[in-house]
């Protein structure tokens, strides 16, 4: 698909109640919907596109995990003192032990956050293909103000298809209907 | 759609707003050239952040020496400033990340400037202690990397590499949930822009479209952001207390210290997010949008809190006097009574007595009142760590090293050059960006809005029924799903 020049027919609503109502009927007439644009998000939006569940979840879980480790590996390998790890630089604290897991907790939780945080916003940057310099084609620039768009790709269709949409606009109570090639 | 909300519930919208009179009205500062106010307010922060640069400067030439500090009185400005200005930090991570998982619509009015004034105040912050080393060139070696001293690695026992840690990444994790917010409204006055501003706001929006999959992970991102936040907000307060909790001065090393210290954070964080906001909804008009409900709200946090710390002083004087430990006894005869009573009161005043007036409900919705007291708790909270640090250093376990401390031209050049830093970066935001979140606010009009719910609320009859409609849909699709 990359390079080629989409055709996509979008209608613009001036509701969310209006929109979800629209792609509910979509559905059921098994429309083939590109996409959802909308100022901000819409609740219960998701089970009516069928969109699955998000797993940035794991994505966090096993960032932190990574971060986790790396500071209760790193810290036990340069204190040494455990039974895995003799040291790299082994010193003693006010008469402490070299391992001493109690006093390690806070950079180990610090750690984990951080590597959770950093993690997940950046793979959530590249799995939505966002990222500073990125221009991706704006349909239309009320989409970010007060206008909730439904678009269809109009690639392989025919005319009548085409008019069958517009149609489908119409009854569903789209305020605009566009036609643009991006 | 989201929960019907209780009728006795008042609107947070005010103003019979549709969604693109939202998006004028607080984008709108950001498209307009800058009024005189404006201009004269950062020419103010700039040369006060200039005198800043130049206290800086002149303790690089001339060495710590030309700080007060002392001896005795090791920690004394810098570090009553860093665990001041840590504390205001700490607002804007309770407001986004507490608030969003207790499902406080009212943050949605002030988080994102409250965010933002989390990041600023926490370089403020960072600052001090970057300076209080002496030579901050060398403040590398303060990370663990490996080296050629050795190698020789850093102490991960100790609770000032702990603060390292924790600021750093309160910083970060903070610039990051800050940030992804802001992106989609970003996107927003790029698509209103025109000429090279489009371009400018079009490389900071990173291209967002508002696309249903990346709002949805967008959701996610914030919501586990806001998870790990919470606990993260409260380490550190926590840990910054573990730097006077874990040593053996009597008078610090006290286990009350870490909630007594995300309480008081959380105290003058809201103080100051109420200052600044009272200030910000007057210059742009917003009283539509951060309206006195969001300003009781807080009040009524700025009363918990500091009623907590209040106990929390009442606390340690007895349990002082109940340890029978003369030490600790003598430093908190020496906190009240001692030479830096005035401060004692100060703090007394200004954090346990001056907020109780929030009781009455009609000062927690007056905006001048409201502006006072949190100026108040300002002061009163600077009070409390320059007691904590300076008042128990200055009577030590030897009569003989006994000394009194009070901040030359320079220390005092370098706190008012935060100031100076702090209103420079808030105003410099607040021109380029929307100071309220314009697509969270939008997402609970139908929700909050004074045409909806409230004395004013209007009938909509075509609403209730489309939204009863959408909801019997969603259940279909859900059954032919199964």
């Amino acid at each position: 698909m990359k390079g080629q020049h989409k055709e996509v027919l979008f209608g613009l609503y001036n509701d969310e109640v209006v929109l979800m109502n629209a792609i509910s009927k979509a559905k059921k007439q098994h429309l083939d919907i590109m996409d959802v644009y909308s100022p901000f998000p819409i609740h219960g939006l998701d089970s009516v596109l069928d969109l699955e569940e998000s797993r940035l979840h794991v994505v966090g879980f096993i960032f932190g995990t990574i971060g986790m480790l790396t500071a209760l590996i790193g810290m036990s390998w340069i204190f040494g003192g455990s039974l895995m790890f003799e040291g790299d630089w082994p010193t003693i604290f006010g008469g402490k032990p070299y391992w001493s897991l109690p006093a390690f907790i806070p950079i180990v939780f610090e750690m984990t956050v951080l590597f959770t945080a950093i993690g997940m916003t950046v793979v959530f940057y590249i799995i939505c293909g966002l990222g500073f310099g990125v221009d991706n084609p704006v349909l239309d620039d009320r989409i970010t103000d007060d206008k909730f768009c439904l678009a269809f790709q109009t690639n392989e269709m025919d005319a009548g298809s085409v008019d069958n949409l517009k149609g489908f606009f119409q009854a569903t109570g789209a305020e605009e209907v566009h036609a643009k090639t991006i | 759609m989201s929960a019907a909300v209780s009728s006795i519930r008042e609107p947070l919208i005010i103003g019979n707003k549709n969604y693109h009179q939202i998006t004028e009205d607080l984008i709108g500062p950001t498209e307009k050239a800058p009024n005189r106010m404006w201009i004269i307010a950062f020419t103010l922060s700039v040369m006060t952040f200039g005198y800043g640069i130049f206290s800086l400067c002149w303790t690089f030439y001339f060495g710590i020496g030309a700080w007060n500090a002392n001896r005795t009185i090791g920690w004394a400005y810098d570090i009553t400033n860093f665990v001041w200005w840590i504390g205001i930090g700490h607002a804007g991570t309770l407001i986004s990340a507490i608030l969003l998982l207790f499902r406080q619509r009212w943050r949605t009015g002030v988080n994102r400037a409250a965010e933002a004034m989390t990041i600023f105040a926490v370089m403020c912050a960072g600052l001090f202690p970057a300076t209080h080393t002496g030579r901050p060139w060398f403040d590398f070696f303060m990370f663990p990397y490996p080296n050629t001293r050795g190698p020789l690695w850093v102490n991960f026992n100790s609770p000032l590499l702990w603060d390292l840690f924790a600021i750093s990444t309160y910083f970060t994790v903070s610039l990051l949930f800050w940030y992804t917010g802001l992106v989609p409204d970003l996107a927003t006055v790029r698509d209103r822009a025109k000429g090279v501003r489009k371009k400018l706001y079009a490389f900071v929006s990173m291209g967002w479209t508002g696309k249903a999959k990346h709002w949805q992970r967008h959701e996610y991102l914030s919501l586990i952001l806001a998870g790990i936040s919470t606990p993260l907000v409260l380490s550190v307060h926590t840990i910054v207390s573990f730097d006077f909790a874990t040593s053996v001065i009597p008078g610090w090393h006290t286990t009350i210290f870490p909630p007594y210290f995300v309480a008081g954070a959380i105290f003058s964080g809201f103080a100051m997010v109420q200052t600044l906001m009272i200030i910000t909804r007057k210059c742009f008009g917003l009283e539509g949008y951060i309206t006195t409900n969001h300003i009781e709200s807080m009040n009524k946090v700025i009363l918990v809190t500091g009623t907590m710390v209040g106990s929390a002083y009442l606390i340690e004087l007895f349990v002082a006097w109940y340890s029978g430990y003369i030490y600790e006894q003598f430093a908190f005869y020496n906190r009240v009574l001692g030479p830096y009573y005035w401060s004692y009161i100060g703090m007394m005043g200004c954090n346990l007595l001056a907020p109780q007036v929030f009781w009455s409900k009609k000062i927690r919705r007056n905006i001048w009142w409201t502006f006072f007291i949190s100026i108040f708790v300002n002061i009163g909270m600077w009070f409390e760590r320059f007691v904590i640090i300076a008042t128990t250093l200055a009577r030590d376990f030897l009569p003989s090293s006994w000394s009194y401390y009070w901040p030359s031209w320079v220390e005092i050049g370098i706190y008012v050059g935060t100031f100076g830093l702090f209103f420079t970066l808030y105003l410099v935001f607040a021109r380029v960006a929307p100071v309220v979140a314009v697509a969270e606010v939008k997402a609970i009009l139908k929700q909050y809005g004074d045409q909806y719910i409230g004395p004013d609320a209007q009938p909509h009859h075509d609403h209730h029924h489309a939204h009863e409609e959408t909801i019997v849909e969603d259940e279909d699709l859900a059954g032919q799903k199964h």
